[in-house]
């Protein structure tokens, strides 16, 4: 029943359960040695990505529709985040249950294995169509800034993060477990290159990137980041991937370039708007789309390198 | 009994479900609503989702002691809302016009019966994310009952999700904040002003934009 593939993404799931366990150890321990330091941020944060994992290992071992059904939750909660966060128009109202719809389908085209449509839906008929619903209202002010920010949500909420998704099927054999392995891999070196940034830089972080958008950005993070995502890269890409040596070592660089970039965006936004988080559903993190604006990034472009590639 | 078990499946599972999947609720300082009755809610009003997402955050050991005050003349107005309303929501309906009776008493009868009342005292949905003004039979039901504790909350987005005329829903996450209990001063426009400002400062809490 289990092939080889499937078995190294169930043992690379172990692997990273293991993680959350000296996670959780390393937590209790600092609430022992010092009770006078508040910690529950932090432990709210662990306990958030147990959730997190054991959501993600259900999905991807179900496969089929299962696995696809959770990514179109999660791009459901992310533009509901996005849509509750952004100014709307009261005229709109309709015209953002317009946008919900594109999720099931979006989702739909994955299903079906349908590439041609799914890379086109959103960013032509959904495009076309949503200043076409708008019209009719009739409501022109401010009309082009809300065709703008509508369009733009669906495209880092619903369209992005289905290339995740589609990851899936791309194996031709459909739904297989290489598709398992390539999600696995994916979502492992963006969340690992967030936190390896995150350690660089506060260990050796000075010089910053953008600071008027994020502070916490250094050329130190960055760089400490992009080399030991290279190396988790090249360790990961032969057990879940089909990717060759140099290839791997690539898709690592790119999956820490891109998911820098994603992180940053959403951080302009967020400062655009005025908002610290852009929502409270996962403790300790804030919203879907805090944990996801590096997804937004490097899913489409990790999609692309691998299926230009090797499918 | 068929009712009471609708009831809970519509409150305990498909309400709660609704809620937690596809509204989602942000809610701040939870721990100070009531756990047990009597006890008085009050909340402004923008949906009828507004009570529906307040009962999902009560005990739902405490569900036959929730009651919304609501509307008689809307929400009796034919067999099947009524039955849905009273039975399965587990209305309190009052009636807005002034008549002869007192129509807070039945709002006094469920308190004496140790209830928890959820109070909308805008007394209708009225325009999307905005507050009317406030009806003053809180103040009344506070003079009455100083020992029962009145719990300000202050809600946004339903509004937009379901707003007064609309059929169609669309999701959006709502901001819940609960403030702390506001017992009785000794006087009805001195506490209606304490409430009104306690609403207004729970709003400051999320730097919410118009909608328009």
């Amino acid at each position: 029943m289990f092939n080889s593939a499937s078995h190294s993404v169930l043992s690379i799931l172990a692997i990273v359960y293991g993680v959350l366990v000296v996670a959780s150890i390393i937590v209790a321990t600092l609430k022992q040695k010092h009770p006078s330091n508040d910690y529950t941020e932090l432990a709210l944060r662990v306990r958030s990505w147990w959730v997190m994992v054991t959501l993600l290992a259900i999905a991807i071992t179900l496969r089929g529709g299962w696995a696809l059904a959770f990514f179109a939750f999660i791009s459901f909660l992310a533009l509901k985040e996005y849509l509750s966060m952004v100014p709307t128009r009261r005229a709109d109202r309709r015209v953002l249950g317009w946008c919900y719809l594109s999720i099931p389908l979006q989702y739909l085209w994955v299903w079906q294995d349908w590439y041609g449509m799914f890379i086109i839906f959103i960013p032509v008929y959904a495009f076309l169509f949503l200043p076409l619903r708008m019209v009719l209202i009739g409501a022109t002010d401010r009309f082009l800034q809300s065709a703008s920010t509508l369009h733009w949500g669906l495209m880092m909420t619903v369209f992005t993060v289905s290339h995740m998704a589609f990851l899936l099927v791309l194996p031709e054999s459909g739904g297989s477990a290489q598709g398992a392995g390539l999600v696995l891999f994916l979502l492992l070196l963006t969340q690992f290159n967030d936190v390896a940034q995150y350690c660089w830089g506060k260990l050796l972080g000075r010089r910053k990137i953008v600071p008027s958008v994020s502070p916490n950005k250094t050329w130190g993070g960055f760089i400490g980041g992009l080399l030991t995502t290279s190396l988790l890269a090249l360790i990961l890409s032969p057990v879940l991937t089909p990717l060759s040596v140099w290839h791997g070592l690539l898709a690592g660089s790119l999956i820490a370039v891109a998911g820098f970039f994603g992180d940053v965006v959403i951080s302009a936004v967020k400062r655009d708007i005025g908002v610290k988080d852009a929502g409270s559903t996962i403790p300790g993190h804030g919203g879907v789309l805090d944990r996801i604006d590096s997804l937004t990034f490097t899913a489409p472009l990790f999609f692309h390198f691998i299926r230009y590639l090797y499918f | 009994m068929i009712t009471k078990l609708l009831r809970l499946i519509f409150i305990g599972v498909i309400n709660r479900l609704f809620v937690l999947l596809v509204i989602g609720l942000n809610v701040r300082n939870r721990q100070r609503l009531p756990d047990s009755g009597p006890a008085i809610i009050v909340a402004n009003h923008n949906s009828h989702l507004d009570t529906l997402a307040l009962i999902s955050l009560l005990p739902l050991r405490r569900l036959n002691d929730i009651q919304a005050v609501a509307a008689a003349d809307y929400f009796l107005r034919n067999r099947i809302v009524a039955w849905f309303a009273l039975k399965i929501i587990g209305i309190l309906p009052i009636r807005r016009t002034t008549g002869r009776d007192d129509p807070l008493a039945g709002c006094k009868e469920a308190l004496d019966q140790g209830k928890i009342l959820l109070l909308f005292p805008e007394g209708s949905r009225g325009a999307p994310e905005q507050r009317a003004k406030f009806k003053t039979g809180i103040a009344r039901l506070a003079e009455a009952y100083p020992e029962v504790p009145i719990t300000p909350v202050f809600m946004h987005g339903l509004g937009k999700a379901l707003p007064k005329g609309e059929i169609i829903f669309v999701p959006f996450f709502c901001d819940i904040f609960v403030g702390e209990n506001l017992s009785w001063q000794g006087d009805r426009r001195q506490y209606m002003a304490s409430l009104v400002t306690a609403i207004e400062n729970l709003a400051k809490e999320g730097q919410f934009s118009t909608w328009d």
